[in-house]
């Protein structure tokens, strides 16, 4: 398989991902927020953090409005990272792998962004958004389906899925960071808004395992009530919860052992599920989960830099050296 | 109001499916009747599936402006031509005798000369040609074919007789089309395919396939194969995408090659592996920056050597273009004659060739009754349309002409024949002109394919069939007539 062909089939993975990701996000988000009191001081300046384009999108809005945040995330075409300019990657990347994946599959991303970019253009109300995230949610499963049952589960399969398994590695982890609001009140400056916030702890990790269609899955797996230590527990470390960080990186594990000199990335796994399932989660919730999200990014990033260094750019080919791959494609 | 086929007014030209107001030809019957019986809302509906299936297929060629390249839907009518199967098994066998009589001339120039030193086509005509290529020389590709690929464009006059118009040896595009047209209709039409023998088309993957792996320079049970793609922002790039899907072989862009040791490789996540084969959908000059454009950043450094050596076959052979020449062309019938010994099955239009003195005298006293066209561009483009110019673009045109002779000739307009389309929404139907390409395939073997692409221009009274200008396109069918009832007392259609 070409390595340019490897490289885009990849990042087909990658953003088919991130768009069912951000989608999820956006959505549960929104719902979560009809939940919170409304002197809760959560805003939408957090979910704006947690897609990681804070500078980008201070350097175009002055204030931090449900409206501009919602529209940034979804359909700003300046914003590298909204669902829009996503579905479009995706799109580009099937388009010029369209010899390699199946035609439906095509058909489906090519439906998907055109579909996308007609809803979008329309306002986004809160009703309509929550139907038009639905759909983009169920259109990516229904790629993924074809992928998986159509497609030859050979080098080019196994590229898809690493670049879907990277992402999600990176979004859960992401996701895991949504309940940081529930250590607010920790934080809170007064008496009187820790107790106002106290019993809404729950609603946020409730709405973040919703956030990956994981609260049935935590409910059958915990047999425990909502709490958060139990919740990043899960999230990090399930073994049978297929969006769980351990999952995804034990899974990678599995697609890789498919490709040819695998070592370095299979190292780079190693790093990343030592970071993800020594850490000590009821420490964690005490000092807060910044420093240790951050931790684990990096060593995803790595992966994701073994990947490049190893199969789209190896040393003895490489063409001029680019940098900062991790987040968007070259 | 439904399709009325009365009201439809073939004019003077030659019309495909109707012969007069309210007369469908005979293997037309069963379509026109079947047309006429769908009501408004079902015609409208068809042709919204048709926009979706184009869509949602993501069918879509690219139009270069300033404004920026926009990748756009395919345009699509969704009445299909006919021709009758008697008639398309004399023009392919027409079709296979000119290609290969044009390999018998590339081998000639490229080798021995013969047919210079015979004074059948003038020497200077070939060494003066733009796509003439001195580094070819003394080459001898496999089967000493050196067009696998040609496209040629066929046009219906007015007298019913199909003529060649030009032969495409270099790149020529559009055999996607043809078998995407054939799936929309298919999708759109499925009660059609029930009641006509129409010859499926799809095949041509394979045969394209056989015949480029029967050019690897390695006795390989499965030669490494690849489709060389100047990148994702060329026009055709659907097609070179559509083509390595359907053969199953790479797509490969320039960057994904490399040349050591006279030897091509891809770069692929094993590391180099060797290539046998090159399905190329770069023009010559952009193939290796060595040796050609040396600004190319689509072509791979060394890889003209690589195929003089005889360690990789290009498909078509760099040099192929000498033959799809405008003023080479007017040569093919006496070619056909002179490698053959053999009566040329499908006319050339007439043409004057503005190098003869007298012939130049002809044209630039007739510009207005002609059709001009330089010998190297395609797409349609720097042509003069004589009869329907204005007299200053007549003027500056004489002033080319004058110019530059060799790089002209010029042809009596040709009455293109006409296929209803559907204008508007509803039962409109109007007559356009249309023209057709097939595709012909050579290596070991023959290859025609059934119909081709017949593209349409969209705009009443233009000829302009090029998609990049207003043109769009037409499923084509060969229907065998013994399968469509009451088709047994053919009139017309068939030349």
């Amino acid at each position: 398989m070409l390595s340019s062909v490897a490289e885009r089939v990849y990042w087909l993975g990658r953003y088919l991902e991130r768009v069912e990701n951000t989608a999820r996000l956006v959505n549960v988000y929104s719902t979560m927020l009809l939940d919170l009191p409304s002197g809760s001081h959560i805003g939408w300046s957090l979910l704006v953090d947690i897609t990681g384009c804070h500078e980008e999108y201070n350097k175009s809005h002055s204030s931090v409005e449900e409206k501009q945040v919602v529209r940034f995330l979804l359909a700003d075409s300046k914003n590298h990272a909204s669902v829009l300019n996503c579905a479009n990657m995706m799109r580009e990347n099937a388009r010029t792998t369209r010899e390699i994946i199946p035609s439906e599959a095509w058909e489906l991303v090519n439906n998907l962004y055109h579909t996308l970019k007609e809803d979008l253009s329309r306002t986004i109300s809160r009703r309509s958004r929550q139907q038009t995230l639905e759909n983009v949610v169920g259109d990516c499963q229904r790629i993924v389906g074809v992928l998986t049952g159509c497609m030859n589960h050979d080098t080019a399969f196994a590229f898809i899925q690493l670049g879907r398994k990277v992402e999600r590695a990176d979004m859960t982890s992401r996701i895991v960071d949504v309940g940081s609001i529930s250590m607010l009140p920790a934080f809170s400056r007064s008496a009187k808004q820790k107790s106002f916030l106290e019993p809404y702890e729950n609603i946020v990790w409730m709405n973040v395992l919703r956030c990956v269609s994981g609260y049935q899955g935590y409910r059958q797996r915990t047999h425990s009530q909502v709490k958060g230590d139990e919740v990043v527990k899960f999230l990090l470390q399930d073994e049978a919860f297929p969006r769980s960080l351990g999952y995804s990186l034990t899974d990678l594990v599995g697609h890789l052992n498919k490709l040819p000199n695998n070592v370095e990335v299979l190292r780079a796994v190693a790093r990343a599920k030592k970071v993800t399932l020594e850490v000590n989660i009821n420490q964690l919730l005490q000092h807060g989960l910044l420093d240790f999200i951050d931790e684990l990014q990096i060593s995803i990033a790595d992966i994701h830099e073994e990947i490049n260094n190893t199969w789209f750019r190896p040393v003895e080919l490489r063409k001029p050296v680019r940098k900062g791959q991790s987040q968007t494609q070259a | 109001m439904p399709i009325d086929w009365k009201s439809y007014a073939t004019g003077d030209f030659f019309d495909e499916l109707i012969s007069a107001p309210g007369k469908p030809r005979p293997f037309a019957r069963t379509l026109a009747k079947y047309l006429a019986s769908l009501s408004d809302e079902e015609l409208i509906q068809r042709q919204d599936a048709v926009r979706y299936a184009i869509k949602t297929m993501g069918i879509s060629f690219t139009v270069y402006s300033e404004a920026g390249n926009i990748d756009r839907e395919w345009p699509f009518d969704l009445i299909p031509r006919i021709i009758p199967q008697k008639e398309w098994q004399i023009t392919s066998k027409g079709l296979e005798q000119r290609l290969r009589a044009l390999n018998c001339f590339i081998h000639d120039v490229y080798n021995d000369g013969k047919i210079f030193k015979n004074k059948v086509v003038p020497i200077e005509l070939v060494m003066d040609s733009e796509n003439y290529r001195p580094q070819c020389k003394g080459m001898k590709p496999k089967y000493q074919v050196w067009a696998n690929i040609c496209g040629t464009d066929l046009v219906r006059n007015n007298d019913g007789q199909f003529y060649v118009l030009e032969d495409n040896l270099r790149v020529p595009s559009g055999v996607s089309y043809m078998m995407e047209n054939r799936t929309v209709t298919k999708r759109v039409f499925p009660e059609l395919f029930e009641n006509s023998e129409i010859l499926p088309n799809s095949e041509y993957p394979s045969h394209l396939y056989e015949m480029l792996m029967s050019l690897s320079p390695r006795d390989k049970a499965r030669p490494e194969v690849v489709v060389l793609t100047p990148g994702i922002y060329n026009s055709a790039y659907f097609e070179h995408s559509f083509l390595a899907q359907q053969m199953g072989a790479e797509l490969v862009q320039g960057s994904d090659l490399m040349v050591e040791d006279d030897k091509v490789y891809m770069k692929t996540i094993n590391g180099l592996a060797p290539v046998d084969v090159i399905y190329r959908r770069i023009d010559d000059m952009f193939l290796d920056p060595t040796v050609f454009n040396p600004d190319s950043q689509l072509g791979v450094a060394g890889l003209l050597g690589a195929w003089l050596k005889g360690n990789v076959a290009l498909a078509n052979a760099p040099g192929a273009g000498v033959a799809d020449d405008k003023v080479i062309y007017t040569y093919v019938p006496a070619m056909i004659k002179y490698y053959l010994g053999e009566e040329p099955i499908l006319p050339n239009v007439p043409s004057y060739l503005c190098i003869d003195e007298k012939q130049r005298e002809y044209v630039l006293k007739n510009l207005d009754k002609l059709v001009v066209k330089p010998a190297n561009e395609s797409g349609g483009y720097g042509m003069l349309m004589g009869p329907k110019a204005s007299k200053k673009e007549r003027d500056e045109f004489a002033l080319r002409i004058k110019a530059n002779p060799r790089n002209y000739m010029a042809q009596p307009l040709v009455y293109l024949s006409t296929s209803p389309i559907l204008t508007g929404t509803g039962g409109g139907v109007e007559p356009r002109h249309i023209d057709l390409r097939p595709f012909i395939l050579q290596g070991k073997n023959f290859y025609v394919t059934p119909g081709g692409l017949t593209r349409v221009a969209l705009v009443k009274g233009s000829y302009v069939v090029n998609s990049s200008q207003g043109g769009g396109s037409k499923d084509t069918w060969i229907v065998d007539e013994n399968g469509v009832p009451g088709s047994k007392n053919a009139e017309g259609g068939a030349a």
